[in-house]
């Protein structure tokens, strides 16, 4: 069972969600993944309006639409428009089909201004995924690393969380969310580097590490031989490839009656 | 299928996992490969490249139970670099080298480098470029070594116009129309070890002759499976296929 938590509309041909996400199936289907998370739109900007916010979340509910068997969706949420972002999580999720919520790069999770938006989230039981890394080269100034997360994470120390991309770059990623139990770690969306699920499984346990891909910009083939490739136990391969994924969604899924 | 993508030796940063000849080579075969071009993470940081092509051709020949087939190494910035290229063909009989010019600090426009091809031409040797080795975001912060910049690159093959010349984990760094225009340049190949996005071999076939493609790994850096599930994620046809995994490599002037 291959769960994605990582998918986006952006960098695949298609000039429509709905022509987009067929495409996207198609090499689903050929890479044996059958349920697939989507989350932002098919153009993004750093820092996203309301109006974006809007459209964007518009875009993944319509390509969702003619997917509900295989495709759940993200609402994508911003710190810079609690109130907008808010109002969002009702109507994508409490009132709409979505099941979760993505954070970007619009302003630091550290920040305490987006504690509203955790906190509806969880009274919803939907999934949080909070994009993070830790680039040498510079963050971008709203972008937070997983030490940022960390602070998060212990405010709501009872909220499970999702540290995208492990941080870049993972050695440090790892680390910095260690300590932090409500926190996995995303496995999508870096270079497929070896020994990162080994390092992972060793230091946070199989059932904190999730696989996801990044696609479109990333291929499924880079992040699934992430863990493919890794020597972990076949029974952490299983947790990290689907369990794991579907464990944090069942509680959102089973209060909209989506058998999974 | 032939890899013409990895490496030998310690990734200078942290141990991975397949860094042992023996077990590289194991997943090597498991994978299906038959041959698998090697150089060496040494390269990147010494100073005695003799010492580290030896010691290359001596893991190959240890380890590489047939399979494993030195690519050495020049850095034209040391002195006498020149001797380094005639020992790889006449001393360790090599069938090419491995190119570092951002960990050796020159550009492509350097006299040198016109030079090196030169000789590498005379030497009947193949010649591999490393773009990068890994994303500058995750470098180590006292190590910081930027891509290599490849727009000299068309120019200075037009005066090398026979020589095999291939670039690995370019696709990062060369997209679009500049890698068409590399791809016409010359002798020209490109691995897919850094090709991303969905189906990424489709989309790299519209920008470069299939005849140009090779099944490179970047192994034991990055998992081997990457490069094997790319070529089950895109719809090639075993025709394209065996082409990318197997013949465009094997038909390579000095490939043999």
């Amino acid at each position: 069972m291959i769960w994605d938590l990582h998918c986006h509309l952006s960098g695949v041909d298609g000039s429509t969600p709905d022509e987009r996400i067929a495409m996207l199936m198609e090499y689903a289907d050929r890479m044996g993944v059958e349920r697939l998370v989507f989350f932002m739109g098919m153009n993004w900007s750093h820092e996203p309006t309301p109006d974006d916010l809007r459209q964007q979340n518009h875009e993944v509910l319509q390509a969702i639409s003619h997917w509900h068997d295989r495709a759940f969706g993200f609402a994508y949420v911003s710190p810079q428009h609690v109130e907008a972002s808010l109002e969002e999580i009702g109507r994508c999720i409490a009132n709409g089909p979505m099941v979760g919520i993505k954070l970007w790069v619009a302003g630091k999770c550290s920040d305490e201004a987006i504690d509203a938006i955790i906190e509806r989230a969880a009274e919803l039981k939907a999934v949080i995924f909070q994009h993070t890394w830790f680039k040498v080269t510079g963050n971008l100034p709203g972008e937070s690393s997983p030490l940022d997360l960390l602070t998060l994470a212990r405010r709501h120390p009872q909220v499970p969380i999702i540290c995208g991309h492990t941080g870049g770059d993972w050695e440090r990623g790892i680390r910095a969310i260690r300590a932090a139990s409500n926190v996995s770690i995303g496995l999508g969306g870096f270079d497929p580097t070896a020994g990162v699920t080994e390092m992972a499984v060793r230091e946070l346990g199989a059932r904190r590490v999730i696989y996801g891909s990044d696609i479109g910009g990333r291929s499924f083939a880079s992040q699934l031989a992430k863990v493919k490739g890794a020597d972990i136990p076949d029974k952490a391969r299983q947790l990290i490839l689907g369990q794991n994924l579907r464990r944090l969604l069942l509680p959102i899924l089973r209060e909209k009656g989506i058998e999974a | 299928m032939i890899d013409v993508n990895v490496s030998l030796s310690r990734w200078p940063f942290r141990r991975l996992p397949d860094d042992e000849t023996p077990r590289l080579v194991k997943r090597l075969k498991e994978a299906g490969i038959t041959q698998a071009w090697a150089g060496s993470y040494d390269a990147l940081l010494h100073k005695d490249v003799d010492g580290v092509n030896r010691r290359l051709v001596e893991e190959c020949n240890t380890h590489g139970d047939g399979l494993l087939h030195p690519f050495g190494c020049v850095n034209p910035m040391l002195p006498d670099w020149q001797e380094d290229i005639r020992r790889c063909r006449e001393v360790h009989q090599m069938r090419g080298i491995r190119l570092h010019p951002n960990y050796h600090g020159y550009k492509l426009d350097a006299p040198e480098f016109d030079e090196l091809l030169r000789l590498a031409t005379e030497n009947k040797l193949i010649v591999q470029l490393s773009v990068m080795m890994e994303d500058e975001r995750t470098q180590h912060p006292l190590v910081q070594v930027p891509a290599v910049n490849t727009a000299p690159l068309s120019d200075v093959l037009s005066h090398h116009p026979a020589i095999p010349f291939i670039l690995l984990n370019s696709q990062r760094e060369v997209q679009g129309e500049a890698l068409t225009r590399l791809a016409a340049a010359g002798n020209v190949y490109f691995d897919m070890a850094m090709q991303e996005s969905v189906g990424g071999i489709e989309k790299l076939l519209r920008l470069v002759p299939h005849d140009r493609i090779l099944f490179g790994s970047h192994a034991p850096f990055f998992y081997h499976e990457s490069a094997s599930l790319k070529i089950e994620e895109s719809d090639l046809g075993e025709t394209l296929r065996r082409m990318i995994t197997v013949e465009n490599a094997s038909r390579l002037p000095h490939s043999n």
